[in-house]
C-alpha cells in the first residue's frame, strides 16, 4: 500500500534503531499516548528493540479504555431496550461494564449494531423511523469531526430519532495530569499523529515549555515511530524542549480548520472522568445546547448507574504508566483477552492486550490452554 | 483515535450535503466524505479515519521524510523503496 | 475425565446479572467457570473461545461415547482393514452468494478439505439443507446446481441428503451440512500432533482472500474490492503431497482462525515451536489493505482454498515442487519451521528483528477503529 509500506522498510526500520542506540548516552522516559502506537511498538518489538536505558512508558492513549466505566453502563441500559437500535464502533463491543459488555446484550437479543462510520448510524437512523437509534460517539479529537457532521446531518435531516452517547476525551489535559502527578517519570512526548492533523500541535507549544518537555508529532508506521522517538532523544540529550512533527506528510501546526470548526459547532469542553484515572478538568466534549436534544443521556432515563469495577483491575495504574501489566497479579491468570477485567485487555491496543497478545510475561500460549491431542488423529479407532 | 490510512480519490460526487468520494485504498475502496478537506482532487492521496478525510497528505513531504531516513546512514547505501518514486504523477494539486 | 458443566444461565434482568454460578447439585470440578453461560457468536469463530467450548462444554458431555480425545474436524476409522475419513461440517455463512462462491460450493470444498487434510482422498458426500421459510427458490436452485459443479470438480459424489424447512427467522435464509467419506492410503499417517523438530512448513498460497471476500459484503461494513474468495477443493493437491513424501507429517487448512490459528493448534498437539518470516508470507495487496481499514490481522482471516503442510526438511523441496506443479499450489511457499524453543508457541520475526509471538484469535474479529 503506498504510504503504508514504504514507512515498514526492514533496512530503515534497523538504521533508526542503531541511530537511536548511536545518539543515546542516558536512561531516558518516553511515553506515547495513541493506543494505535502503542500496539505498533508492542507488536513490532519497537519498545524491546531500543537502548537498555531508554523506557517506553505506555499513555492512557486508547479511548476505548478510558471511557468512563459510567459510560458504558449507560450504553448498555439504553442498548437493552427494545425500541433501540445501537450502534457503535467495533472497539466498544468487547468493554466490560460493570456487569456485562455489548457483546454479550447483543447474544441476548439486544439489537446492537457495528458501524464503520458515524454517517451509517445516521442512515440507520433515517432508514428506521419507528425505532430509536443511538450512537457511541467516543474517541479523542481524531474522531470528533466525524461525529460532530454526523450530529449536524441529523439535524438537517430533522431525525428525531438519533440521538448520541458522548464521551470524548482530549489528550493536552491527560498528558498535563500526568506531568503534575507526583510520581510522573515522563520525560518526553510523543504526540498522536492523527490527533493533531485535526488540532494542529499549538496547544502542546505552552506544555513544552511550561513542564520542559520534548513532544514529538509522531505517525503510526514503524520508521514514523522509529523517527520520533529518535528526534525526542536527541531533543533530550541536547536539553532541547521543543514541539516537532515527525508526522509531516499528514500533519501541519494550524491542523484542520474546517474541522476544528464543525466540533465547536457541535462541542464544548467540559470536564470528563477517565476510566482508571479520574475526573480530568476541562478534558473532554460536551454538546453544546443548541444540540442537547441529540443527547442521549437526557433522551433515555438511565436510571441510578453505581459502578463497580473488578477488584484485581489496575487499569488505572496501567493507564497512567506506573505500573505495567507484567506487574498486575491479575494479567494472564484472571485477566485475558477472553476475560477481561478491564478495558486496556479489550481494546485492540490496550497496553494489557498488546502484551498479552506479544506473549509478554506469560508462560504458556494465551491464557487458554488449547486442548491436547493424546493420540495421533490417524490412528484407527477400536 | 488512530486508525486512519491513506488511500487515493479515484471518484467525487458533489451532488448531495455532503462532498463524497471513492478512495482507492492499495486495492479496496471505499466511500469517504470529503467535507473536511475541501482543496482535494481526483487523484490526490489523503488520510481517512472513520469515513472521514481528515488531512490531505503531502507527497513531497513524505519523499522528504523517506529520504531523510536513507540519507542518516552515513555510508549512504540506497535502499530499495519500491514504487515511491516510480508511481504516474499525481493530479496537479492545490496549495502543499 | 473431569466431569465440568456450565452453568445453567441465572440471568434474570440486566441489572443482576452473575458471572456464572455453579449448580451445586452436579459434581464441580474446582476449575474456572466460563464467565459467560450463553453462547456467543465468538464460539464460532474458530480461535481460542471454539476451543474452549469443544474442551469445556462438548467433549466432557461426549466422553462415553468418543474414542478419548477432542472431536476433530474428521476422524479415520478403520473398516474391514481399509481406513475411511468420516468428515462433517456446516454452512452457515451470510450472504450466500459472496465474490468467488457460494454457500454451495463452500459446503463440497470444506468438506473435500477436510477429508484431504487427513491425507484421504474423497470417495462421497452427504448433503443436508435446512432451509427458513421464505427461501426464493432460485435462491435454492442455485445454490443446488453449485454444489453439483463444486462435487464434480473435486470428483466426489453426492450420494445421500436431506431437507428440512423451518419458520421464518428461525435460519439464515439456509443452513447447509455436509458430511463425507474417503480413503487414507497405506503409510500415510496425517495427523496434527505430528509436527517435529526441524520440518519445513510451507503453505500453498496467498491467505486472507476468504474472509475478506465475506467481509466486504457484510452488512455494515460493505467496501469494494477485487478479491474472490479463494475456496476450492485441495484433494489433487494433496495427492500431489503425498506422492512425493508419503511420510507428510501435517496437513492443515487454516479456514475459521486463519494462519495463525491452524499453526497454534498444530504446535500446541505436537508440544513444538513454530517460527515464521514475516517476508515469506504472501499477502495480496487489497487483502492487506482491507485489513489496514478495519484493523485485522491478516494471520487471523479465514482461508477457504489453502493448505498447510509440514514435512521433514529434507523433503521440503521435492513437495514445494510437487505443489508448484498444479494449480492449486502454484504459489507454494516456505513460511518457517519447527523449532524446539517455545514449545506450543508460533512467533514471527519482525521488521526490527524482534521475535512477536503469533497469538491464536481470539472470539470474534471484530473491525476497529483505533
Amino acid at each position: 500500500m503506498k504510504y503504508i509500506d514504504e514507512y515498514r522498510n526492514a533496512g530503515l526500520a534497523r538504521k533508526l534503531v542503531d541511530e537511536i542506540h548511536r545518539v543515546t548516552t542516558r536512561p531516558w522516559a518516553l511515553m506515547e499516548v495513541c493506543g494505535g502506537q502503542t500496539h505498533t511498538l508492542v507488536k513490532q518489538g519497537i519498545d524491546e528493540a531500543l537502548p537498555p536505558g531508554v523506557r517506553m512508558i505506555h499513555g492512557p492513549g486508547c479511548p476505548v479504555c478510558v471511557t468512563p466505566l459510567e459510560q458504558i453502563d449507560k450504553a448498555l441500559v439504553i442498548a437493552a431496550r427494545p425500541d433501540v437500535i445501537f450502534t457503535s464502533y467495533g472497539d466498544m463491543l468487547r468493554v466490560p461494564g460493570s456487569s456485562t459488555d455489548l457483546l454479550s446484550l447483543k447474544a441476548r437479543g439486544a439489537d446492537v449494531r457495528i458501524v464503520y462510520s458515524p454517517l451509517d448510524a445516521v442512515r440507520i437512523a433515517a432508514a428506521n423511523p419507528d425505532r430509536q437509534v443511538v450512537f457511541f460517539a467516543i474517541g479523542f479529537e481524531t474522531t470528533a469531526p466525524a461525529n460532530a457532521m454526523a450530529i449536524r446531518q441529523a439535524a438537517r435531516l430533522g431525525l428525531g430519532n438519533f440521538s448520541v452517547l458522548v464521551s470524548h476525551v482530549l489528550v493536552p489535559p491527560a498528558m498535563c495530569a500526568i506531568l503534575e502527578s507526583p510520581t510522573n517519570q515522563v520525560q518526553a512526548f510523543l504526540a498522536a499523529g492523527h490527533v493533531c492533523a485535526v488540532m494542529g500541535w499549538t496547544e502542546y507549544e505552552p506544555i513544552a515549555e511550561r513542564y520542559h518537555v520534548p513532544i514529538v508529532v509522531t505517525g503510526f508506521e514503524p520508521l514514523d515511530l522509529l523517527e520520533g522517538i529518535l528526534m525526542a532523544i536527541r531533543q533530550l540529550e541536547q536539553g532541547r524542549a521543543e514541539v516537532e512533527n515527525q508526522y509531516a506528510r499528514a500533519v501541519k501546526r494550524e491542523g484542520n480548520r474546517e474541522a476544528q470548526d464543525t466540533i465547536f459547532r457541535v462541542f464544548d469542553v467540559g470536564d470528563r472522568k477517565w476510566r482508571g484515572i479520574g475526573m480530568i478538568p476541562a478534558s473532554g466534549y460536551h454538546l453544546r445546547p443548541e444540540y442537547a436534544r441529540f443527547d442521549a443521556e437526557a433522551r433515555f432515563d438511565v436510571g441510578m448507574i453505581t459502578t463497580a469495577e473488578h477488584p484485581a483491575c489496575i487499569a488505572g495504574e496501567i493507564l497512567q504508566g506506573t505500573k505495567t501489566p507484567l506487574e498486575c497479579t491479575a494479567y494472564g491468570v484472571l485477566c485475558s483477552p477472553q476475560k477481561p477485567l478491564g478495558a486496556p485487555m479489550v481494546s485492540a491496543e490496550g497496553v494489557c492486550s498488546a502484551y498479552h497478545a506479544a506473549g509478554r510475561g506469560l508462560a504458556a500460549p494465551g491464557a487458554v490452554p488449547l486442548y491436547e491431542l493424546k493420540r495421533p488423529v490417524g490412528e484407527a479407532m477400536k | 483515535m488512530c486508525l486512519g490510512i491513506p488511500g487515493k480519490v479515484v471518484e467525487i460526487r458533489d451532488d448531495g450535503p455532503l462532498r463524497m468520494a471513492r478512495v482507492d485504498f492499495g486495492g479496496v475502496r471505499k466511500e469517504a466524505c470529503l467535507v473536511y478537506v475541501p482543496e482535494v482532487q481526483l487523484g490526490d492521496y489523503v488520510i481517512v479515519h472513520v469515513g472521514f478525510a481528515i488531512s490531505q497528505l503531502d507527497e513531497e513531504e513524505a519523499m522528504r521524510t523517506l529520504e531523510m531516513l536513507r540519507a542518516i546512514d552515513a555510508e549512504g547505501v540506497a535502499m530499495e523503496l519500491g514504487s515511491m518514486g516510480g508511481a504516474a504523477a499525481p493530479a496537479t494539486r492545490g496549495s502543499a | 475425565m473431569s466431569d465440568r458443566r456450565v452453568a445453567v444461565d441465572p440471568f434474570g434482568g440486566f441489572a443482576e446479572e452473575p458471572a456464572g454460578k455453579p449448580d451445586p447439585a452436579n459434581l464441580a470440578c474446582p476449575a474456572p467457570i466460563p464467565e459467560r453461560a450463553r453462547v456467543l457468536l465468538g464460539h464460532g469463530s474458530g480461535g481460542q473461545l471454539s476451543a474452549a467450548l469443544m474442551r469445556d462444554v462438548i467433549a466432557p458431555a461426549l466422553a462415553a461415547v468418543t474414542p478419548g480425545g477432542p472431536l476433530n474436524d474428521a476422524a479415520v476409522v478403520e473398516v474391514a482393514g481399509a481406513r475411511l475419513a468420516f468428515t462433517t461440517d456446516s454452512f452457515v455463512v451470510s450472504p450466500l452468494e459472496f465474490p468467488g462462491g457460494d454457500i454451495g460450493e463452500l459446503a463440497v470444498n470444506g468438506t473435500v478439505n477436510d477429508l484431504a487434510m487427513m491425507g484421504a482422498q474423497p470417495v462421497a458426500l452427504s448433503l443436508a439443507y435446512v432451509i427458513e421459510e421464505g427461501l426464493p427458490i432460485e435462491d435454492l436452485r442455485r445454490v443446488t446446481e453449485s454444489v453439483a459443479r463444486a462435487a464434480g470438480r473435486a470428483g466426489v459424489r453426492i450420494v445421500t441428503g436431506d431437507t428440512k424447512v423451518v419458520g421464518r427467522g428461525a435460519a439464515d435464509a439456509l443452513f447447509v451440512n455436509t458430511a463425507g467419506i474417503g480413503l487414507v492410503a497405506p503409510g500415510v499417517s496425517v495427523a496434527a500432533d505430528r509436527a517435529a523438530i526441524g520440518d519445513a512448513v510451507l503453505l500453498s498460497g496467498p491467505i486472507g482472500l476468504h474472509g475478506i471476500a465475506i467481509m466486504s459484503v457484510r452488512e455494515g461494513l460493505d467496501f469494494e474490492v477485487e478479491i474472490a474468495s479463494d475456496t476450492q477443493p485441495l484433494n489433487g493437491l494433496v495427492a500431489a503431497i503425498v506422492a512425493a513424501c508419503p511420510d507428510v507429517h501435517v496437513l492443515r487448512d487454516p479456514t475459521r482462525g486463519g494462519l495463525a490459528s491452524a499453526l497454534n493448534e498444530i504446535a500446541a498437539a505436537s508440544g513444538a515451536g513454530i517460527e515464521l518470516r514475516e517476508e515469506t508470507i504472501p499477502i495480496p495487496g487489497p487483502v492487506h489493505a482491507a485489513c489496514e481499514m478495519l484493523g485485522l490481522d491478516p494471520l487471523h482471516v479465514a482461508n477457504e482454498g489453502k493448505l498447510v503442510a509440514i514435512v521433514p526438511a529434507s523433503s521440503a523441496e521435492a513437495v514445494l515442487a510437487a505443489m508448484r506443479a498444479v494449480p492449486e499450489g502454484a504459489e507454494a511457499v516456505e513460511i518457517g519451521c519447527v523449532v524446539a524453543d517455545h514449545p506450543s508457541m508460533v512467533t514471527m520475526r519482525t521488521i526490527v528483528g524482534s521475535q512477536r509471538i503469533v497469538d491464536m484469535l481470539v472470539g470474534e474479529q471484530l473491525p476497529r477503529i483505533c
